[in-house]
């Protein structure tokens, strides 16, 4: 099993259009993803068209709505590429369609639009992923969003994270120590997001297959800890898996904002001591070096 | 992107919020029209600078006398004295570093007589995803002592994106900070248009402190810091125009001009990364074996040749950086692109310092070749630790 998305995922891309959508779509066909059709208002029935990296050509279909794409295509999953101006409104739709799985790759979409949004999600039918994340994949079954394919494998490890490219750290790392992955989900690093930390523990937490899970935060809020809490609950009802965790941000310093919108210690929170600190006390290796993430997991699985 | 004073309390204003009358000088001409625009008897003369603890703070120049960053004048004459005393000096506070902050602006503001200084600040609470407010009895402190010492005397409200402000939250408050009488009434208001201006102007902080009670039972706006979500500016015109960028580190802006997250620290180990969270654990692995990290700088998801070229020269043109690490991990970024991108200015800036570069993902390999086949003095790596080994020995070598 896998969580989230799997081989039956069928996914439109909402801005496939556009440079960004067109590469990622290429990409998720090649990795055997059923990219289903798009949306580009205006351009309802015409055909969007791409070049695999092998070569060939492939085209797929495109509508002028979400809710007539998810009725001609059955998809049940969208990823969003449309700039962080329209973004909300795109998130929005898409909720209107009543998508189950919404996954926003954009980056830079102002934070009360968020809160607009995060206020219609939690009245709606939809989850959302992100924004401003990598997205999801289950290895040789379903990408969506941006990793890159080639650095996964098949296996038992769950990978979270609030980083992009530290999941592909922490992909990295558990295929060259010979472990795979379940799915790796890269919820993001916005402060305003759809899917926190928790929502996706619970779901490795009840995955037969995922053995062990890799958790990756950063400096900011209070997602980690709260995370950590959970843990702890869960534990004392009987459920828990081993965990390696890293916290990026140690030598950040307080008040400036490090790249993300959510990653700044501020008032005294979310520094990284605390969190590691919180999460350490939840049962999790905390490594203190993010090229560790591979090593420290093949470790505790000795244990 | 923050604003002076001033600037803030001139957008609460517009939306009608109770400030002081108030007139900016950049200059000790403009002083005394600005003094006498005023109804006295008292002038408070306050610094203009994008940091706090401006009341605590201490020039660096002795003629700029003991004094903080604001200044009572009982008398025009006083008031004036004060001007000539901090304008074109470096005022030194908590949040400035060592280095302080020239003194280019400087607020005249009419006197208040106070009764009571209370807290009042709306941010948006990532916990619930809503705005909230955070307010306390204990104004006119550093905030974040009352938080650690006594957080029963600080409440935190956060606002249904869907109602705003209702009478039950408008009462809580009041509640929370004591008020009755004219002040409750004023403070009734002074909620709902402070909720309205945060969210009309996309703010991402609004801090008020003190929010004072006056003798005469009114309340009013003391002092106001406010920042913007820099994601938002792009549907605000009249706030870009407030950006005051004599406050930023040059370094800073010619980055932004870039789309560039760059940030200058201590260190003497320059940085180049993609992604946020790989460019902070870059400068944590860094640290781990025992340096300082000159930089913070993410070069984003899609960066091409010239941006990386440009990301490049920016962290050299910092005489701290005895040597620089580069890590990439390309998802969407090729790691040809940023391999040829290095090098061009690596060519361009006549490099004299060591260069570590460490690729992964998207066209690794080709990247790696790249660089190998260029015969410049580029020190390859072959995974994370590696490269940080590297550059921490290359410059403790020198």
């Amino acid at each position: 099993m896998s969580i989230l998305i799997d081989k039956n995922t069928k996914v439109l891309t909402q801005g496939m259009t556009g440079k960004t959508g067109t590469f990622h779509t290429e990409q998720g066909i090649a990795y055997g993803t059923q990219m289903v059709g798009g949306i580009t208002p205006g351009k309802g029935g015409t055909q969007w068209e791409g070049t695999l990296p092998d070569g060939s050509k492939v085209q797929r279909p495109l509508f002028n709505s979400v809710a007539e794409a998810k009725e001609k295509t059955g998809a049940n999953a969208t990823v969003i590429y449309v700039p962080p101006k329209f973004c909300a409104a795109a998130i929005e739709e898409a909720i209107d369609a009543e998508i189950p799985l919404i996954v926003t790759i954009t980056e830079g979409v102002p934070v009360l639009d968020m809160v607009r949004v995060k206020d219609k999600l939690a009245k709606s039918k939809s989850r959302l992923i992100g924004p401003n994340c990598p997205g999801l994949l289950t290895p040789g079954q379903c990408k969506i969003g941006i990793m890159p394919g080639s650095i996964f494998s098949k296996g038992n490890i769950g990978v979270l994270s609030r980083s992009g490219t530290l999941t592909y750290e922490a992909v990295f790392q558990t295929t060259a120590e010979g472990l795979g992955q379940t799915t790796a989900v890269g919820i993001g690093g916005d402060p305003v997001k759809g899917t926190d930390f928790i929502d996706v523990l619970e779901m490795f937490l009840a995955d037969d297959e995922t053995k062990a899970i890799i958790m990756i935060g950063e400096i900011g809020g209070s997602g980690e800890e709260d995370a950590a809490q959970f843990l702890k609950d869960e534990a004392r009802r009987g459920r828990k898996k081993p965990m390696v965790g890293f916290i990026a941000g140690r030598t950040a310093p307080k008040g400036r904002t490090m790249g993300h919108a959510g990653a700044i210690v501020s008032g005294g929170k979310g520094d990284a001591e605390s969190k590691i600190a919180a999460m350490e006390s939840a049962g999790i290796v905390v490594s203190p070096s993010p090229a560790r993430l591979g090593t420290t997991m093949s470790e505790v699985l000795k244990r | 992107m923050n604003i002076h004073e001033h600037q803030a309390k001139e957008v609460l204003k517009s939306f009608g919020a109770p400030v002081a009358l108030g007139v900016a000088i950049t200059s000790v001409d403009q002083a005394q029209a600005a003094i006498d625009a005023l109804p006295g008897p008292l002038w408070v003369v306050k610094s203009q600078i994008h940091a706090g603890g401006r009341g605590k703070g201490k020039f660096l120049e002795k003629e700029a006398g003991e004094k903080g960053g604001v200044r009572l004048g009982f008398s025009k004459e006083q008031a004036l004295e004060h001007v000539k005393a901090m304008l074109g000096k470096t005022l030194v506070t908590a949040q400035t570093g060592a280095g302080g902050k020239q003194v280019n602006r400087i607020y005249i503001e009419d006197g208040a007589d106070i009764e009571k200084e209370l807290y009042l600040s709306l941010l948006v609470d990532r916990g619930t995803g809503k705005i909230a407010f955070v307010v306390s009895t204990e104004g006119g402190m550093d905030i974040e002592a009352v938080a650690h010492d006594t957080p029963d005397r600080i409440m935190t409200l956060p606002i249904e994106p869907s109602t705003g402000v209702t009478d039950t939250d408008a009462s809580k408050l009041c509640d929370a900070l004591k008020l009755s009488g004219e002040a409750r009434t004023d403070m009734i208001g002074l909620s709902r248009i402070l909720y309205k201006a945060f969210v009309e102007k996309d703010m991402a902080m609004l801090e008020i402190n003190p929010l004072i009670v006056m003798k005469n039972g009114r309340v009013r706006v003391l002092d106001a810091k406010v920042s913007f979500d820099g994601n938002a500016l792009f549907r605000h015109p009249d706030i870009q125009a407030l950006r005051d960028k004599t406050e930023e580190d040059e370094k800073e802006i010619e980055a932004s001009e870039w789309d560039l997250a760059y940030i200058a620290l201590d260190g003497t180990i320059g940085c180049m990364v993609n992604g946020a969270g790989l460019a902070m654990a870059t400068m944590d692995i860094i640290k781990l074996y025992g340096e300082e990290p000159a930089n913070f700088c993410d070069v984003g998801g899609g960066a091409g040749k010239e941006k990386v070229a440009a990301a490049f020269k920016i962290i050299m043109k910092d005489p701290k950086v005895k040597g620089i690490l580069v890590n990439i991990f390309g998802g969407i970024m090729k790691c040809d692109v940023i391999a040829e991108g290095v090098l061009a200015a690596v060519r361009e800036t006549n490099l004299s310092v060591p260069l570590v570069v460490r690729l992964e993902g998207t066209n690794a390999e080709l990247g790696k070749k790249i660089i190998k086949d260029s015969g410049l003095n580029v020190v390859p790596a072959n995974d994370l630790d590696d490269a940080a080994q590297k550059i921490v020995a290359a410059v403790k070598g020198k």
